[in-house]
């Protein structure tokens, strides 16, 4: 994978959201550290998987990327131009390359506007008008994601919460975005649906060269659908990795800890690794100093509370294999679950 | 299970829910059959309206008797809950059997602190005096692990993690030593590190008091985690019942296999499509006929007959092992064989 | 709590300095002159100048409303018309009173209006949604929710002089409405309040039955309700404990505003049944361009909406541990 020109560029990020208290006159007295200094690139055609549990800042990155909410802090790049800061006009022209595909395919659709008209949507804003017409578009749309092209004249509560989220994609589709944005894009859907949803997203990617930043906390559907796949926690990034790195040779104490806590459905006649973190994710409006992982990591030392450890390619590592930690795990004593590939894929 | 002339625990026969809504009946579960032996634990699966929650809430009687037309018998410990008094059912509730929920934040009062909700539980069932009920929940709170329990015990749940607020449910769900806990969806809303203390918590409970347990969950791996026995629904009705080592190493019934192949698995193959199962699960308004799964199942034309569509599949339960599908065996050896393969690596 | 007052009081003061100053500028945007109203018919040029200069209205705007403010403070002379002891709110040119003791007067009635109708529509509001929303569907709902969908459509000038009709002229069971000091006579104040409570508290009460009846719908689904009656207990705890104390905060913070509204006068009712409370006052002060006396009425109005919502947010915080008062 080479990074020298990635489409998404982003460095320091960083979004505080600010506390109001204080006596007789309200002033900023602290802050929600919700993201803090993250650094990633994504390249064309890319998937990045973000996971991590609830308050780790993953959906607010999602909103930082697509520029829905304003960075404290850092620098985003698209394409090499800074738009951190890009105002409505200079982002006018990007605003259609980059698309956000939300969690509630019940929420995030209007209710009295018919399927045709949401998925038309984004092109009338936008004032494009593809050959034969943005109708003839919107059912080549309903086509791709696997709907019935006759039905765009059709409400969003005739559909099924799967098909809805069919929608909310083909919506996302609709202006040719070289990068989506998916945040949980499956986790309200039923366990049988999911599967569509992923495989259509995966359609998607492969066929038409998306790129995706894919946000959820389900790690196996992470590692299915994202190539490279970086782990967040409190607002910081603890390890980033190519998928078969990061779930074979996990180095984060904390990586591995999740990955041992996700329960499998299989009955194995060896017990897999048990590795049980003590207590809750601290609040990010006082995070631990030093390594944030530390409250709950079974090594931490006192240098964990002074220095936060900064994320590199410590000793073991392949490249492109980045972990925040001052006592990293050693590959030797992970019991290897193997990452198999399809077998007729790879021949 | 094993043997025949005793009663189990818990046994409910035929039990049918109907509701009547404004566009007609919803038949939320429509004969369902299933024992729990003491102590145990059936892990219950099923995906939105495969009737897993409704039934439970009936087991506890907290269905909306106005809207609701019930049938069939719910035997706890011999007693009848379908034909017991409201008064009789309350002296049950939170005391023989008590349950807790997904959501703990909106499951719990906000306006009443921890303490005093599970001394309330307490009290009522147990009449003591108010600073022994305390003392109770105190000691409770500790039991699940919550640090500092005499400080928190005045707490109210939103000062409480999301961890910590399922483990104060749990403790209030067990402050009067049930026999039957029903836990419906309790990890869902958890992040995973906090789900594994949680299935950690329930287990070790469960060897302390003895108590059987209802799992209801969507997620087979949390199936794989806690059940001794599952029980696979689908529309309203049990499609697959076993152990939990026969349910997921060989599954019988198609549903049970496509929920297991549309689950990406943390070592399963990667970059190519997942088999999911298509289309969507039924209205209970208006079900399919004879086998709910058949508009979705990949199987049907290897019935002959179109059996699959006109007859309703029997469940035969031999030794607590069976599905109701119309395949015969044989023939779901050979059908599911492929599973096998790409399943045991 | 000491905390939140302090903060609110302020607060509440700073709004009650921009109403007054906007009442003020927005008053001398009219074109009228109080000083002509008040000179009388045969009035001298040099007259007009004594009397403007007596009511304190020969400064430019700024300047009068400045006077105003330490009126309050250390009381104002206004010449021939007489002193106005502090707190001084003005000095009315109609009446020829100061706008303090007008109001200090006219308030008890209104007060006693504003409560007895509200205690009324309290308890019967509250009381028919509470039954409405435990037989929901059944015939006491229908009853409830047709029967206040009737009353929130009637309107007080209608209403008001039926039942006087009615109940006093034809049938005499109710006394004519009047007003006696609850301190010279209770039960003659109750007796003569009657009809305007009920009257006034009719088309409150249905608001009330369908707020309450809805609030409970809601909170009676909610799951917290349901794990109270898993854990054992009663329906009627259930209802009372749990369900009612969801559906108290809106129905609180509703009653708060509604109860100082009607602080600041119930001009209708009191027209229709010939009351000289605050409602009055206020119509009488705008139609005779009475400059002080608006801004009076004004500031009590504001005044009592500003105080009750201080309340309002003080009694959620107590209903509700969830919310922090800062």
């Amino acid at each position: 994978m080479s990074n020298t020109n990635p489409l998404l560029d982003v460095s320091g990020l960083t979004k505080h959201f600010p506390i109001k208290g204080g006596f007789p006159i309200r002033r900023t007295v602290g802050a929600v550290q919700a993201v803090d200094g993250l650094d990633f690139q994504v390249s064309a055609g890319e998937s990045l998987g973000l996971v991590g549990e609830s308050g780790c800042g993953k959906s607010t990155t999602g909103r930082l990327i697509t520029r829905l909410m304003e960075p404290t802090a850092g620098t985003i790049k698209y394409q090499g131009q800074d738009i951190t800061h890009a105002g409505r006009k200079q982002l006018a022209p990007i605003r259609s390359e980059i698309q956000m595909i939300f969690q509630d395919p019940y929420a995030s659709l209007n209710p009295r506007q018919t399927v045709g008209k949401i998925i038309a949507g984004p092109m009338e804003i936008n004032d494009i008008n593809p050959a034969g017409g943005r109708e003839k578009r919107v059912r080549e749309l309903l086509e791709i994601v696997g709907l019935n092209p006759e039905h765009f004249n059709r409400f969003p509560h005739e559909f099924s919460g799967g098909q809805r989220q069919r929608i909310g994609v083909a919506r996302a589709l609709a202006l040719e975005p070289k990068l989506i944005v998916a945040d949980e894009p499956v986790s309200a859907l039923d366990v049988s649906i999911q599967a569509q949803v992923v495989n259509l997203l995966q359609k998607v990617q492969q066929e038409l060269g998306i790129a995706f930043v894919f946000i959820a906390h389900d790690l196996a559907i992470v590692r299915h659908f994202s190539q490279r796949v970086a782990v967040m926690y409190l607002g910081k990034i603890m390890e980033i990795a190519d998928r078969e790195d990061l779930y074979d040779n996990p180095r984060h104490p904390y990586t591995r800890a999740l990955l041992s806590a996700v329960p499998e459905a299989t009955v194995d006649e060896e017990p897999r690794e048990r590795i049980r973190l003590v207590g809750d994710v601290p609040s990010p409006i006082n995070p631990p100093s030093g390594c944030r992982f530390r409250t709950r990591c079974w090594k931490a030392t006192e240098k964990c509370a002074s220095e936060a450890p900064p994320l590199v390619q410590v000793e073991g590592n392949k490249p492109g294999h980045l972990t925040a930690c001052h006592y990293p795990e050693t590959p030797e004593t992970i019991p290897a679950p193997r990452l198999s590939k399809d077998p007729e894929a790879a021949a | 299970m094993t043997s025949t002339d005793q009663q189990p625990f818990l046994s409910i026969k035929d039990l049918k829910v109907h509701f009547s809504t404004e566009d007609g009946v919803v038949k939320a579960v429509d004969g369902l059959s299933f024992d729990l032996a003491k102590g145990q634990t059936l892990g219950i699966v099923g995906e939105s309206g495969s009737g897993k929650s409704v039934t439970n809430l009936t087991i506890l009687g907290l269905h909306d008797p106005a809207r609701t037309s019930i049938e069939g018998e719910i035997l706890l410990d011999g007693q009848d809950l379908l034909t017991a008094s409201e008064r009789e059912m309350e002296r049950l509730r939170g005391n023989k059997m008590s349950m807790i929920f997904q959501d703990a934040l909106a499951s719990l009062s906000p306006y009443h602190t921890v303490g005093i909700q599970i001394a309330e539980t307490y009290r009522k069932h147990t009449g003591c005096s108010k600073s022994e009920a305390r003392k109770r929940a105190i000691e409770m709170l500790r039991r699940v692990g919550i640090p500092q329990p005499d400080m928190r015990v005045d707490d109210y749940p939103h000062q409480f993690s999301g961890g910590m607020r399922q483990r104060a449910m749990i403790a209030m769900a067990l402050v009067c030593d049930p026999e039957l806990l029903i836990a419906d969806e309790p990890t869902t809303a958890l992040d995973v590190t906090v789900q594994a203390q949680i299935m950690d918590l329930l287990k070790d409970l469960q060897q302390e008091f003895g108590t059987a347990i209802i799992f209801i969950t969507h997620d087979l791996g949390v199936i794989a985690d806690i059940a001794d026995d599952v029980l696979v629904m689908y529309g309203g009705r049990c499609v697959e019942r076993g152990t939990k080592r026969e349910v997921l190493r060989d599954p019988q019934h198609p549903y049970t296999l496509g929920l297991m192949n549309s689950m990406p698995s943390l070592n399963g193959p990667v970059d190519v499509p997942l088999t999911p199962i298509p289309g969507a699960p039924p209205s209970l308004l208006n079900p399919p006929s004879g086998c709910r799964f058949h508009p979705r199942c990949a199987f049907t034309e290897k019935v002959s007959g179109g059996k699959c569509s006109s007859e309703r599949p029997l469940l035969e339960i031999v030794e607590g092992r069976g599905s109701a599908c119309h395949l015969t065996a044989e023939q779901k050896q050979e059908l599911f064989a492929d599973f096998a393969a790409t399943r045991q690596h | 709590m000491l905390r939140f007052l302090v903060r609110r009081i302020l607060g509440a003061l700073v709004i009650l300095l921009v109403i007054s100053a906007v009442t003020f500028w927005l008053f001398y945007a009219i074109p009228r002159d109080p000083a002509m109203m008040s000179c009388g018919k045969n009035c001298t040029p040099d007259m007009l100048k004594q009397v403007r200069h007596n009511l304190g209205i020969d400064h430019p705007v700024p300047v009068q409303y400045w006077y105003w403010l330490k009126g309050i403070f250390v009381g104002r002379s206004y010449g021939d018309f007489g002193n106005c002891p502090a707190p001084c709110l003005g000095y009315s040119f109609a009446n020829r009173q100061p706008v303090l003791g007008t109001i200090l007067d006219r308030l008890p009635l209104t007060l006693s209006l504003a409560f007895g109708s509200a205690v009324v529509f309290i308890i019967f509001g509250v009381g028919a949604g509470m039954i409405a929303a435990v037989k929901q569907g059944k015939w006491q709902d229908k009853v409830a929710s047709s029967g206040s969908l009737i009353a929130s459509s009637l309107q007080i000038y209608f209403v008001g002089y039926l039942a006087m009709y009615l109940l006093v002229a034809q049938l005499g069971i109710l006394d004519n409405p009047s007003y006696t000091p609850i301190t010279d006579n209770p039960a003659e104040w109750a007796s003569g309040l009657l009809l305007p409570w009920l009257v006034l508290a009719l088309i409150w009460t249905a608001n009330y039955t369908r707020m309450s009846r809805s609030q409970l719908v809601e909170t009676l689904t909610e799951d917290y309700v349901r794990t109270a009656r898993a854990k054992g207990l009663s329906r009627r705890k259930v209802f009372f404990r749990f369900a009612w104390r969801g559906a108290m905060g809106p129905i609180v913070t509703i009653f708060g505003i509604d109860l100082a509204t009607l602080i600041g006068g119930a001009i209708i009712t009191e027209s229709v049944f010939s009351l000289q409370g605050v409602g009055r006052l206020a119509l009488d002060a705008v139609n005779k361009s009475d400059l002080p006396m608006v801004l009076g009425v004004t500031l009590l109005s504001a005044g009592a909406i500003v105080i009750f919502n201080i309340i309002v947010d003080a009694v959620y915080a107590l209903i509700d541990p969830r919310i922090r008062l800062a």
